[in-house]
């Protein structure tokens, strides 16, 4: 059912909503930006309209609210554990497109491969999304060749013309809190650009000759394995096990999963100084053919959904995109050497 | 709301023996009881030190057998535990050898050092039933002869089945052949070389040499098995650390045939 709705009412409702739900949505962070001085756009929670960002693309995806970058596991002593509580509130997470799409792969990796992960499924299951439109991409995003330019399982979407907020509601719990507060009635379709500046073409002959390519060599000075990359993106679901311990009694502590990048040293690290991927290069081949190569082989569909934070992000200015773009050429080349 | 099983979650389990094999090597004897094969692996635990994966080297009918190599932060807290002590584990994880796989055949059982332990179950299991293989045979190398494992074993090993112990080096007169594992392999006799198979597992290096000779007298890449270690930090399927293209050494590993190992790229 669509909405219009003004201002004042969707403050009725988002408070009404605040009552049973945690709401997230970008928002923006005064001096917290990549490069000095600027502000920084990112998940928090928020209590009124007014603080959503709707007019940029957030720097970081809302993963954090489904993966915390630190989340307790549990606390243990020496020989016992208890698992950390839960959040007590339902929530509800604003979002693009690109980063609705993502959750399919978070589920994939979380809900699917191999076992269901406790976790993540707690939090999951007391999920609800609302769709912020795109009426215009913003830079670096390259959605329409990921094919995440358009949603469809979000619960309601949002949409700010300037003066009103258009909603496509579909979520049942949702229904009286727009039906007590819409200004008008009307059909509502989210938006969704239809043409981004950046173009990616994926070949579909890859094959992992493509390693041997010397397309990667020139990540191996450039990249700085800050793995600021891997934390920007949507899609990227890795952790490395922590245990801390409360030093007033160096008995007890916590069990902890931390997020991880496979970009940044250590990543691979086995005990004897062992190591896998030691270039930058290598590393920077590893998570690119993660994005558009092998995770579409396990799962059928590529793991990018082209928000393009990574690009956004990098303070060397390495884009990931060209990369992608430089793909087709490299199968040639290795092609050539093996014939 | 329906909980699924938090897989994180360790128990305790308690150490039965320790059977002491060189200075940094032990067994520990885990009471646990549970399906479990050959070539799984258990995350042992110490809270405030961290997580190891371990491979199950030998199984009771209540215990499972964990050999343990002192090499840093966890493992040496380990190292400081006592039969009737207690160690945190869950698991077990990954895929496991299958023993059917090597029934009737001609095997060849070929281990690098601590990679015997995760063989040490099927080498086990075809020492106690070895009419079952058509023949086996163990070709076991260690760095010197005081870094031998399993020494108790190797004795009843020799009495079922072709045991090629060997070291790298050892002083003058030793009692021990004297050579890598992969000089035994062309003086390896088969009826069918086109049906014998064959597991290796060990350092990288070690692998790759001996899965190279095992081709070059006439293996089928199918008949070869090896198991691969990676970095893990969960055991299933979640942190990424040990994924390679599109594989997943922990949830589809770690053991492999060879036609699919071959192709794990880093
Ligand atoms: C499937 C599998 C089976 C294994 N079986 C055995 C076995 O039977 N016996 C044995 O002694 N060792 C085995 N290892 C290696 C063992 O896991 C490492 O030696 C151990 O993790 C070292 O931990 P540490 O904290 O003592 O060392 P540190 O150097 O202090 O820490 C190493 C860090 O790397 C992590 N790590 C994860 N995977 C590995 C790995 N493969 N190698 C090294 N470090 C790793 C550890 O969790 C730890 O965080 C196995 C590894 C794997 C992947
Ligand atoms: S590509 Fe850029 S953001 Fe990613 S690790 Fe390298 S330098 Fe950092
Ligand atoms: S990638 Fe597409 S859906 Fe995502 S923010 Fe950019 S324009 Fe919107
Ligand atoms: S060990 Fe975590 S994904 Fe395999």
């Amino acid at each position: 059912m669509g909405y219009s709705l003004n201002i004042d009412n969707m403050n009725t409702v988002i408070k009404k909503w605040s009552e049973s739900y945690l709401i997230y949505a970008p928002k923006c962070f005064e001096g917290g930006g990549t490069f000095s001085d600027t502000d920084v756009v990112r998940y928090g929670q928020i209590e009124n309209v007014e603080e959503i960002v709707f007019n940029k693309k957030s720097d970081f995806s809302f993963k954090e609210v489904l993966l915390p970058i630190s989340e307790t596991l549990f606390y243990f002593t020496e020989d016992s554990v208890k698992e950390a509580d839960e959040r007590k509130k339902k929530a509800i997470i604003f979002l693009r497109s690109c980063d609705l799409h993502s959750v399919r792969r978070l589920d994939e990796i979380y809900l699917n491969n191999g076992f269901e992960d406790y976790y993540y499924k707690r939090l999951r299951e007391n999920v609800k999304f609302i769709l912020l439109g795109c009426k215009s991409s913003f830079e670096n995003c390259f959605c329409v060749d990921m094919q995440t330019n358009k949603v469809d399982s979000y619960h309601a979407s949002i949409d700010y013309d300037g003066e009103s907020f258009l909603i496509d509601n579909k979520c049942s719990d949702f229904e009286n809190d727009f039906e007590n507060s819409f200004n008008k009635k009307q059909d509502v379709i989210p938006s969704y650009v239809t043409e981004n500046h950046v173009k990616v073409n994926i070949p579909d002959n890859i094959t992992l000759d493509i390693i041997k390519s010397k397309m990667w060599d020139e990540y191996d000075s450039r990249c700085i394995s800050c793995g600021r990359c891997n934390f920007v993106c949507p899609t990227c679901t890795c952790f490395t096990m922590q245990d801390i311990f409360y030093t007033d009694n160096g008995k007890a502590g916590e069990r902890r999963r931390v997020w991880a990048s496979c970009m940044v040293d250590g990543y691979t690290d086995v005990a004897g100084g062992g190591s896998y991927r030691k270039n930058n290069g290598q590393r920077m081949r590893f998570k690119v053919l993660h994005k558009v190569y092998d995770y579409k082989k396990r799962n059928g569909y590529h793991m990018c959904v082209g928000c393009g934070r990574c690009d956004d992000i990098c303070p060397q200015y390495i884009s990931y995109s060209n990369c992608i773009n430089k793909l087709e050429n490299a199968m040639k080349e290795v092609n050539e050497i093996e014939s | 709301m329906k909980l699924n099983h938090n897989e994180y979650i360790p128990f305790l389990s308690e150490i039965k023996e320790v059977i002491k094999h060189t200075d940094i090597e032990y067994t520990f004897r885990m009471s646990y009881i549970g399906n479990v094969k050959p070539g799984q692996f258990f995350e042992v635990s110490i809270p405030k030190y961290g997580e190891a994966p371990i491979s199950v080297s030998g199984i009771g009918n209540d215990t499972v057998d964990l050999t343990i190599r002192r090499v840093g932060k966890v493992t040496e807290e380990v190292f400081e535990k006592y039969a009737g002590d207690k160690l945190f584990l869950r698991g077990p994880y990954g895929n496991g050898f299958d023993v059917e796989n090597y029934k009737g055949k001609e095997l060849v059982i070929i281990a690098g050092g601590t990679g015997l332990s995760p063989v040490k179950g099927i080498v086990d299991y075809f020492s106690q039933n070895a009419s079952e293989a058509k023949s086996t045979t163990l070709i076991a190398g260690f760095k010197s002869p005081n870094d031998i494992l399993f020494t108790e074993d190797f004795k009843s090993w020799e009495k079922n089945m072709n045991v090629i112990l060997t070291v790298d080096s050892a002083e003058e007169n030793s009692k021990y052949n004297v050579g890598l594992v992969t000089q035994y392999i062309p003086e390896l006799k088969f009826e069918n070389i086109s049906e014998a198979v064959a597991v290796v597992v060990g350092p990288p290096a070690m692998m790759r040499f001996s899965t190279k000779g095992l081709l070059d007298v006439g293996f089928e890449e199918k008949n070869i098995w090896i198991s691969q270690e990676r970095k893990m930090c969960c055991g299933i399927g979640k942190c990424g650390h040990c994924k390679v293209d599109d594989t997943y050494i922990c949830l589809d590993g770690p053991v492999f045939n060879y036609t699919k190992g071959k192709d794990l790229i880093d």
